[in-house]
């Protein structure tokens, strides 16, 4: 193990530089974040991931942002365990109907403000589970959404770049109380 | 001795044999099988509903030869195999909510899928209006001084797939773990029905995103058997390219993800550096780092450049050179094998009764990979082994991976310098008759099996049946006695998928 450490300590970081903000997310957030003014959040935002019934494919590319080359925490993102700590929901899924008493409650254990970031291109509409008995459609349909990122899956990269987007907007927009 | 297959297949009308026998049987023969089953002869690779009818696939454990039986049920009833045979419990359930089927005699007749939010009741039976009302979902019933319980999930405190899991433990001593499962079911089949062969090898891409690979593989191979379709060579060789890296890249990440529920977050790290390294590769190869819808009937969607070649090799070049070193800081770091060795210990026995695939098999003495066991091209022609341990524990998953990291990366090598040249598909041809086809496939979790009759170049029904079918039930019962924190080494090592069994 130690030599492992050791290596590390010369080698040069996996991590890659940050990708700029997505253009198209800027301006969907330009209408969602504005609405109100928000507390200053530091730069920070704790994310809670919702899986509200998708393949897991996006739950492969959500893990990814934490690995060494995609660093989410170096950008003040980071991944908590419960709604009750978080600013953003990371919903993933066409929805389904057995999974919307679920989001609904995870939603409302979420104190304000927050924002609800919809994973995928399922999230969005259903996708190609559109239209199943088993399936109420898109997040929002469910609960408010703030912005969606497109992708099946988004890669990390298409992700972060909608992260920083948020990231971005939640700290020119917000005041100091 | 005859095989109980044979038996059963005498004398009657093989209805199609793409590639293995279907039969319809009678109640007396489906009786016949639940009892070998029971004994162990048979094992259960699926069961699963159509309107008036209930199939059961099953392989001669012996011989590996395998047969779907077929019993007609008019008035929606027949009799329970899980009754003799407890492996076919939770598929009866899941026939019975979808189709409204009924498993006679059968001990446990909670609904499985079923959460009474669909609006309706039997989706693809007879559709009856859902009820009003419905009594809560029953748990098992525990009774003992000194219990309590934890219930946790749908919704988990990981970036994972929801289910509920409902502990029952004695201070730090799991008693009894229950799953409650279905969450994630988006009427997958129900979709299935009427689909293009487009549109339905995009679903089953679908169904469990880490296998995206093995389930468009094993829908194709079942689709091209109905028809009759011949996929050139270079396409054969091609899928199995594919195949390998997706085991590779999931092992890669899972080896180190169990690592990490036991806190150890340095083979997290360094793991998830060669996993990524893998997904890259996979984009650069084939335009998408999950490789998802270029297996197709016919052939695949991407060819392989002479760069995307030489950057898979590249890959594999820098995983040889670094996962030796991760592999010994495994097998040298006390700490993280006192939370492995001997922990969730799946008995031989166990796995064998669930006739259970993948690494939990293997890891559990039961050496059945369908690569091997079934021979299916181009690994008929390839130079691999399949490590089986008799430990069952958590490390001896670990251990059965990281052996199957190694085979992977020589699989490759030898798919990379073995590839036929010529077309990477073929056009699926158009029949108007019904046809079935069948066909298993080895995911990085286990065997998939998907059966399928296509009619007009329509999907009539199709099944898919992920092997986390038979993985569920046993991390219930190797979480046992297990302390509560042990339980995500547990889970991770099995990491049955959620959305694959949920359909």
């Amino acid at each position: 193990m130690r030599k492992l450490l050791f290596e590390s300590l010369f080698r040069r970081p996996f991590t890659e530089a940050a990708p700029s903000a997505d253009d198209a997310a800027v301006s969907e957030l330009a209408n969602a974040v504005g609405r109100a003014a928000r507390r200053r959040l530091g730069r920070s935002l704790s994310i809670r991931e919702v899986d509200a019934g998708s393949c897991n494919g996006c739950e492969l590319e959500i893990h990814a942002l934490n690995n060494a080359y995609y660093d989410v925490e170096r950008f003040g993102l980071r991944f908590v365990a419960s709604p009750r700590h978080a600013d953003v929901l990371m919903v993933t899924g066409p929805v389904t109907k057995n999974m919307r008493d679920a989001l609904e409650r995870t939603y409302h254990a979420t104190p304000n403000p927050k924002w609800i970031v919809a994973i995928g291109d399922c999230a969005r509409d259903g996708g190609c589970f559109a239209g199943s008995y088993a399936v109420v459609g898109g997040v929002s349909e469910v609960i408010p959404v703030d912005l969606h990122i497109a992708g099946c899956p988004p890669t990390p990269t298409a992700m972060l770049r909608g992260l920083l987007a948020l990231l971005e907007r939640a700290d020119t927009s917000a005041v100091t109380p | 001795m005859a095989s109980p297959i044979d038996r059963i297949l005498e004398g009657r009308e093989i209805l199609q044999r793409r590639p293995w026998p279907r039969a319809v049987v009678g109640a007396h023969l489906w009786r016949f099988v639940a009892n070998e089953l029971a004994r162990g002869r048979l094992g259960l690779l699926g069961l699963w509903g159509e309107p008036s009818t209930v199939h059961m696939a099953i392989m001669d454990e012996a011989t590996s030869e395998i047969a779907t039986v077929s019993l007609d049920c008019p008035d929606h009833s027949y009799a329970s195999i899980g009754r003799h045979h407890p492996p076919a419990l939770r598929l009866e359930r899941a026939a019975h909510d979808l189709f409204g089927l009924t498993a006679e005699g059968a001990p446990d007749t909670r609904p499985w899928l079923d959460h009474n939010c669909w609006g309706v009741r039997f989706p693809l039976g007879d559709r009856i209006n859902a009820l009003s009302e419905v009594p809560r979902y029953r748990f098992l019933p525990v009774e003992g001084d000194g219990l309590h319980q934890i219930a946790v999930g749908p919704v988990h405190a990981g970036i994972i797939e929801p289910g509920h899991f409902r502990f029952t433990a004695n201070g730090e001593t799991v008693v009894r773990l229950e799953e409650r499962l279905g969450y994630t079911h988006k009427g997958i089949e129900g979709l299935m029905i009427g689909a293009n062969l487009e549109r339905a090898a995009q679903l089953a891409g679908r169904v469990s995103g880490d296998s995206t690979v093995a389930y468009a593989y094993a829908f194709s191979k079942a689709a091209e058997a109905a028809l009759g379709l011949v996929v050139p060579d270079r396409a054969v060789w091609l899928r199995a390219l594919l195949a390998e890296l997706e085991r590779l890249a999931n092992h890669l990440g899972d080896i180190g993800a169990i690592c990490n529920d036991a806190s150890f977050t340095l083979m997290h790290a360094l793991c998830g550096v060669l996993r990524e390294s893998i997904l890259r590769a996979s984009n650069s190869a084939f335009g998408h780092r999950l490789m998802r819808d270029i297996i197709v009937p016919g052939g695949v969607t991407r060819d392989l450049s002479d760069a995307g070649t030489e950057i898979i090799q590249a890959t594999l070049d820098n995983i040889r050179l670094r996962f030796p070193a991760l592999v010994e800081l495994y097998d040298n770091t006390a700490s993280l094998q006192d939370r492995t060795v001997d922990t969730g210990v799946l008995k031989p026995a166990l796995a064998k009764q669930y006739a259970v695939g993948g690494y939990i098999g293997r890891a559990s003495g039961r050496s059945f990979d369908a690569r091997r066991t079934l021979a299916y091209p181009p690994y008929d022609k390839l130079r691999f082994e399949v490590p089986v341990l008799n430990e069952g524990d958590v490390n001896a998953r670990v251990w059965i991976r990281v052996r199957e990291v190694e085979q992977s990366l020589s699989l490759i090598d030898q798919i990379l310098d073995r590839l036929p040249e010529g077309p990477s598909g073929t056009h699926a041809g158009h029949r108007g008759e019904a046809r079935e086809g069948m066909a298993i496939v080895e995911g990085f979790r286990g065997d998939v099996l998907v059966w399928l009759r296509l009619r007009d170049g329509l999907i009539e029904r199709c099944h898919l049946r992920d092997p986390s079918w038979f993985q569920w039930p046993l991390l219930e019962a190797v979480v046992e006695d297990n302390i509560v924190a042990d339980f995500p080494l547990c889970n991770k090592s099995f990491n049955c998928s959620y959305s694959g069994h949920d359909l």
